[in-house]
């Protein structure tokens, strides 16, 4: 039963805690200081020279590292609000924003929850009493069994019931974990047990549920808002069709392709689902769209802000934090239902520190570089990193949101695919090329989109892997390298040693008499397709008299360019090539031993890594003779017997140990990041050496884990 | 009209915009410059040959068996120490050209200037594919005048050693004397007493003498396997001793690093020695540098550098290819100086000397130009301008084209010779940077006058058109024609007309030959002929290496008055 509280105290917020970190606790920050209210951050050890630690007027360190000792720290969390006198707590969203528990706490020490009523978290959080109450509220529900005997049988006569496909899902879950698809009636028990395993590890519970599967559907929600006076309302519909692993990557407001007349049959159908469970605050109701026969079923309901909010901020011009903030203070919504308008197309991009040619395997480590395009009343960045920050492991692994505007959905989708292409990381991989890709596809651009618009259109989206090494490379590629060590020919190394700015010495570069200067540059093309082996390349430049240079290459003519750098101690260069003029950005860093070179130049983004030469030093104290004779060695040294890290993560189970025979595939050991847990196998026959992996451990991404050798085990 | 306006304008524009700007007329379509550049284009490319056979080093066998060794080409070695993409001034290639029966390649040594993080250095790289390396009297000359530059700038020094020592036949030409081989370790002890910080990276073999090089530096690396370093080699010590010794366990970088302590730096190959010399002069400080300029001297630099106004390959098509033909040297000065900005100094008098106030690529500099034969007030007007510039520590330039100071009865009386003296005791006693370019003719006193090689200006560089000797081929040819004749006459011999032209077509080939900027660089009476475009940018580099010294006082002997 809901209760509602009859009378309602208003309430001044001065100064809110927010329990999270990241984009999120920086845009509510940006918020709460435009009202004039004060801001506290919280922050893990990892955290401490955050940008939202920064941002904040105060912050108070919760815990070590791992979420479970900080952010998921209740009490500490609970602990700071009181000692800095908040009145509010904002949770954000994941960590403990849809704890009820948590609600109940701050209630109870007499702190203002900003989100709803506990009661509705719960029954919410609880996707067969949510499903349950939204059916007797007359919201229509996807067909299945929510019921809580669990035993196999039943499960499976509820499957036959409701007819194949049908998807078995973890009653505590989300974000696609302990979820699975059953086809037929034969795969049914084996995909359950996987489920439940897989539940119980992620919640420590193991019930599923299971439903009718909507083929080709779409994923469309409502934001919804309500107050604590009672009133209810929508603020329109996002389509979050496209999804990687179950997770969303793009989302947009308005949803393409619907009518104002089913804008308006969804939307009621949302506030009556938040009415049933009395919300207050930010929610939104998500719906599975069928694509066929247009039917909508109620989801779930998540009890939050979540984190494509802003495109329903853009296509409504309402700041939603504010609303929070209002209806937190005790204040009727801002707007009716008829005042909310809705204007323009707006697109939300993930951009995430992950490695898409590898299934999207989360990423994690050091923006080297960071530039964002330039924002405006119609682009947004919603960041809670900068340049010299680092992803780590221990959260998610978003970098940023980029939020565009436009008048229309094309001229949106335009903006988004300019905003993707000035959007410069390095330092890690991201999914921004990717992205890109997407933005561009005709499909998406006429709105033809459904939860599985990445499976369908793998092969336009993800890169190719090469086949045949240097006769692949792409002209443009060469072309880019060529750009590359021109503009790295424009930068002198400049020096504070001889203490003038107007040191003659680092003026003239490559200055020869009587003879032309040229030296040959080394880069190794990084494809973007994933395991494929680094491409070498070698550029001739040559100095010419007159500040001009030549490049020239394998397969790839004499380019003369001149330019040089918009101003020194920047990454923009102005390079005039063969009668056009270009813009180009270049970075230049060293990560892990390993020389990067990261060059933007119109659509494209090159990396390149610069071989640098080994010098084995062993023999200084041994004498044996293992010299690299002045060779350049490729970075990555990969034996075909390298077992390598795939991603950054923990070692959570280890299998083989050293001398043990492995056959190609089998398990070496189980890497967990991001509550995700990868399977490292073997990729030879053979036996297992130099491991020396703990459990527990953490690894960096592509480190060597242990070689399998092929070939007889010498036993001594 | 004459430049008057109401005092209410002037708050918008100072006085000195746009003055003593050079403007200059000279028609780059004109038969005359058109002959002329191609004239000079013709020597460049000669010159640019020269060049490009001194860089091939002592032919492709000794190149082939080099390379085999895993060893890299001396200039390739320094283009691996210098900071990627830094200018590379390198001295005298065309040392040891023509001079002995052989070829000797660059004098079988490289010299230069250029940066190792940020920091200038003087390179001295053995070229082992030119006669092993070995020390020829012009290879100590080369070596030596690379460390008086170095020592004059104060610039560490890197030495990359690979040579089989002294030329044994020659060794009476390279061992005994003040300035032979003993002298380098000589220049070696002084510099590192003075704080300049002498850097060897022993690459091949570095045999006798050679053997002090690493020794007496301050910080030596050593190449496993081709590195040894030794008094005596194998062979020798056999006969000597009858020991038998490979050359690694006699001097290889494990015996010398680990037990020796010859040298410091043990590396696995060439690359790592040259990686580890880098690492050497990035850990240099040389605050200890007694006479280093401290850092507020430079405060007249500009920071902005402004282009001449005039583009510099126009130097092409302007120097005649008559050397008798008379061309202003303003038309030089204005395509070498910032902006083509010239505050001449006592532009109406002594008008055959060109001297005045600029800037090199912000660098303030002295201009001293001949524009003509020297007369007694332009002497008067030259040490009168050096004296000045000496005292406000400005560094001096001279452009020489000089015939010689003017003879005759009337120029006697004068006192010719006592302003000449004047010029030189001035040009003598300065002590700034000087640095000479000769552009034309560069004859007799003249020569002392504009700080020829003999006044030790910190550089000095040829014009590939430039001519070198005591006087004029022509002219010499008509004074020992003279006295020939006179001979001739005493003896009562006849000396036919066509003798006496076949006398003087001798002579004068002979001073066209010995008066050649080939023959002067072949015995480094120059620092190196450079294209006449490039004189800006050799200026202004060589005039920043020699602004690292602190400021000196001048003071002179006896000017005659």
């Amino acid at each position: 039963p809901i209760h509602k509280e009859d009378k309602v105290k208003r309430v001044g917020i001065k100064k809110i805690l927010i329990a999270n970190r990241g984009e999120i606790a920086c845009r509510v920050m940006r918020t709460a200081q435009k009202l004039g209210v004060q801001t506290v951050a919280v922050y893990s050890d990892a955290d401490r020279h955050a940008k939202h630690v920064h941002d904040a007027d105060e912050a108070v360190h919760i815990g070590p590292a791992p979420a479970s000792a900080s952010y998921l720290n209740a009490s500490a969390i609970v602990t700071a609000a009181l000692e800095t006198q908040a009145q509010a707590i904002h949770p954000g969203y994941g960590f403990l924003s849809e704890s009820s528990q948590f609600a109940e706490l701050c209630k109870q020490k007499g702190i203002i929850f900003m989100g709803p009523p506990s009661a509705a978290i719960q029954a919410m959080g609880d996707k067969s009493v949510a499903k349950t109450m939204m059916s007797a509220a007359g919201v229509p529900v996807v067909p299945g069994y929510h019921g809580e005997d669990q035993s196999v049988l039943l499960l499976q006569a509820e499957a036959n019931r409701i007819g194949y496909p049908v998807l078995i899902k973890a009653t505590q879950g989300g974000g696609g974990k302990g979820m699975r698809i059953v086809h037929s009636e034969s795969e049914f028990s084996e995909s359950l047990a996987s489920a439940q395993r897989e539940s119980q590890a992620a919640f420590g519970d193991s019930r599923v549920l299971i439903e009718k599967y909507v083929s080709q559907p779409r994923h469309i929600e409502v934001q919804i808002f309500g107050d604590k006076h009672g009133n209810v309302v929508h603020l329109n519909e996002r389509d979050c069709s496209v999804q990687r692993r179950h997770q969303k990557i793009i989302e947009e407001a308005p949803a393409p392709h619907i009518t104002s007349e089913f804008r308006q049959r969804i939307g009621q159908a949302a506030v009556n689902a938040a009415k049933a469970v009395g919300y207050e605050s930010a929610g939104t109701v998500e719906f599975i769209v069928d694509t066929l026969s247009g039917d909508f079923y109620f989801m779930e309901m998540n009890t939050r802000l979540q984190v494509e909010h802003p495109v329903t901020e853009m296509v409504t011009g309402q700041d939603l934090v504010e609303w929070q903030i209002r209806v937190a203070s005790g204040e009727v919504l801002p707007l009716q239902q008829d005042q909310i308008k809705l204007s323009g197309h707006s697109f939300e991009a993930r951009i995430y520190a992950e490695n898409v040619p590898k299934g999207f395997l989360p990423a994690a480590g050091l923006l080297h570089h960071y530039h964002p395009p330039a924002i405006s009343s119609t682009v947004r960045v919603e960041s809670g990193v900068g340049k010299g920050d680092a992803v780590s492991v221990f959260y998610d692994p978003m970098i940023a949101k980029l939020v565009v505007w436009g008048q229309d959905r094309s001229a949106a989708l335009i903006k988004l695919h300019d905003c993707l292409t000035k959007f410069q990381i390095s330092g890690l991989p991201t999914n921004i090329g990717f992205l890109k890709t997407l933005a561009n596809h005709h499909a998406f651009a006429a709105g033809d989109v459904d939860t599985h618009f990445i499976e369908r259109f793998k092969p336009d989206l993800l890169p190719v892997p090469l086949v045949k090494q240097d006769d692949a490379v792409p002209q443009e590629t060469r072309v880019g390298a060529a750009l590359a060590a021109a503009a790295i020919s424009t930068t002198s190394s400049r020096s504070k040693e001889m203490g003038s700015k107007g040191f003659i010495w680092n003026s003239e570069l490559g200055f020869r008499l009587n003879h032309e200067y040229s030296r040959i540059l080394h880069f190794d093309w990084k494809p973007e397709a994933g395991d494929v082996p680094l491409v070498p390349l070698a550029l001739r430049v040559t100095h010419g008299k007159l500040g001009d240079y030549t490049v020239e290459g394998h397969k790839l003519e004499k380019i003369c360019i001149t330019g040089k750098q918009v101003e020194s101690d920047s990454h923009e260069y102005r390079l005039h090539v063969n009668n056009k003029s270009t813009s180009l950005s270049l970075v230049q860093f060293h990560q892990g031993g390993v020389s990067h070179v990261d060059l933007w130049e119109g659509e494209r983004h090159h990396q390149f890594t610069v071989p640098m030469p080994q010098f084995d030093t062993s023999d200084e104290l041994s004498g044996e003779h293992r010299s690299s004779g002045g060779q350049h060695e490729r970075n990555q040294v990969q034996t075909p017997g390298a077992v390598i890290a795939p991603m950054a993560g923990r070692v959570v189970k280890l299998f083989a140990d050293n001398g043990i025979k492995v056959k190609k595939g089998d398990a070496i050991l189980v890497l967990e990041a991001m509550k995700m847990e990868h399977v490292v196998k073997a990729p030879v026959e053979g036996w297992v050496r130099g491991c020396k992996i703990e459990v527990g451990q953490q690894v960096s991404d592509n480190t060597i884990l242990c070689h399998i050798e092929v070939g007889i085990l010498e036993m001594n | 009209a004459a430049a008057s306006f109401g005092g209410w304008r002037r708050a918008f524009m100072s006085l000195d915009q746009d003055l003593n700007i050079l403007r200059d007329d000279v028609d780059s379509k004109s038969k005359d410059f058109v002959e002329n550049r191609n004239a000079m284009e013709e020597l460049l490319l000669d010159l640019r040959q020269q060049v490009e056979k001194v860089r091939l080093g002592g032919g492709s066998k000794a190149l082939e068996r080099h390379k085999k060794r895993n060893k890299f080409l001396p200039r390739e070695r320094i283009d691996h120490l210098l900071d990627p993409a830094s200018p590379f001034v390198e001295l005298s290639q065309l040392a040891g050209l023509e001079l002995y029966d052989e070829p000797l390649a660059a004098g079988g040594i490289v010299t230069g200037l250029g940066l190792v993080h940020g920091q200038l250095c003087m390179f001295i790289a053995n070229d082992p594919t030119v006669k092993g390396g070995t020390y020829y009297p012009i290879t100590v000359k080369k070596h030596l005048r690379a460390q008086e530059i170095a020592a004059q700038c104060n610039l560490p020094c890197i030495y990359l050693v690979d040579s089989g020592g002294a030329n044994l036949p020659r060794q009476a030409d390279v061992f005994p004397d003040r300035d032979h081989f003993g002298r380098i370790f000589y220049n070696q002890a002084q510099m590192s007493a003075a704080g300049i910080p002498q850097i060897a990276l022993v690459l091949g073999s570095c045999t006798a003498g050679g053997a002090y090089v690493p020794a007496m530096a301050d910080e030596s690396v050593i190449v496993k396997g081709n590195g040894t370093i030794f008094l005596a080699g194998p062979p020798l010590v056999k006969a000597a001793t009858g020991e038998d010794v490979s050359p690694e366990d006699l001097g290889g970088a494990a015996l010398h690093c680990k037990v020796s302590g010859v040298a410091d730096h043990f590396a696995a190959d060439e690359l790592h020695a040259l990686a580890i010399g880098r690492k050497i002069v990035q850990n240099l400080h040389l605050a200890g540098v007694t006479n280093k300029a401290p850092q507020d001297c430079f405060k007249s630099v500009d920071e902005k550098i402004r282009e001449p106004l005039y583009s510099t390959e126009e130097l092409h098509g302007i120097v005649p290819t008559d050397r008798r033909k008379s061309y202003d040297v303003r038309s030089v000065i204005a395509r070498i100086v910032d902006g083509s900005e010239f505050n001449e100094f006592k532009k109406l008098y002594g008008t055959t000397l060109v001297t005045g106030f600029a800037r090199i690529m912000g660098q303030p500099v002295g201009i001293v130009a001949n524009n003509g034969i020297l007369f007694t007030e332009s002497a008067l007007k030259g040490a009168h301008f050096i004296q000045l510039c000496a005292q406000r520590h400005i560094p001096l330039i001279f452009l020489q084209n000089i015939t010689g100071f003017m003879v005759g009865s009337r120029s006697e009386a004068s006192g010719i010779a006592k302003a000449g003296a004047k010029m030189v005791m001035a040009v003598a006693c300065a002590k700034v940077p000087k640095i000479t370019i000769i552009v034309g003719g560069s004859y007799g006193a003249g020569n002392y006058g504009m700080c020829g090689r003999a006044y030790s200006p910190n550089f000095l560089f040829m014009w590939p058109n430039a001519r070198i000797s005591v006087m004029g081929g022509s002219q010499a040819a008509g004074v020992l024609a003279q006295v020939e004749r006179e001979k001739h006459k005493r003896d009562h011999t006849t000396w036919s007309a066509e003798e006496e032209e076949k006398f003087k077509a001798k002579v004068m080939d002979g001073y066209d030959k010995e008066g050649h900027p080939y023959y002067a660089s072949a015995r480094l009476w120059d620092d190196g002929i450079i294209d006449p475009a490039d004189t800006r940018k050799v200026l202004a580099l060589c005039l920043s290496a020699c602004s690292q010294t602190a400021p000196q006082v001048s003071s002179y002997g006896v000017f005659r008055m």
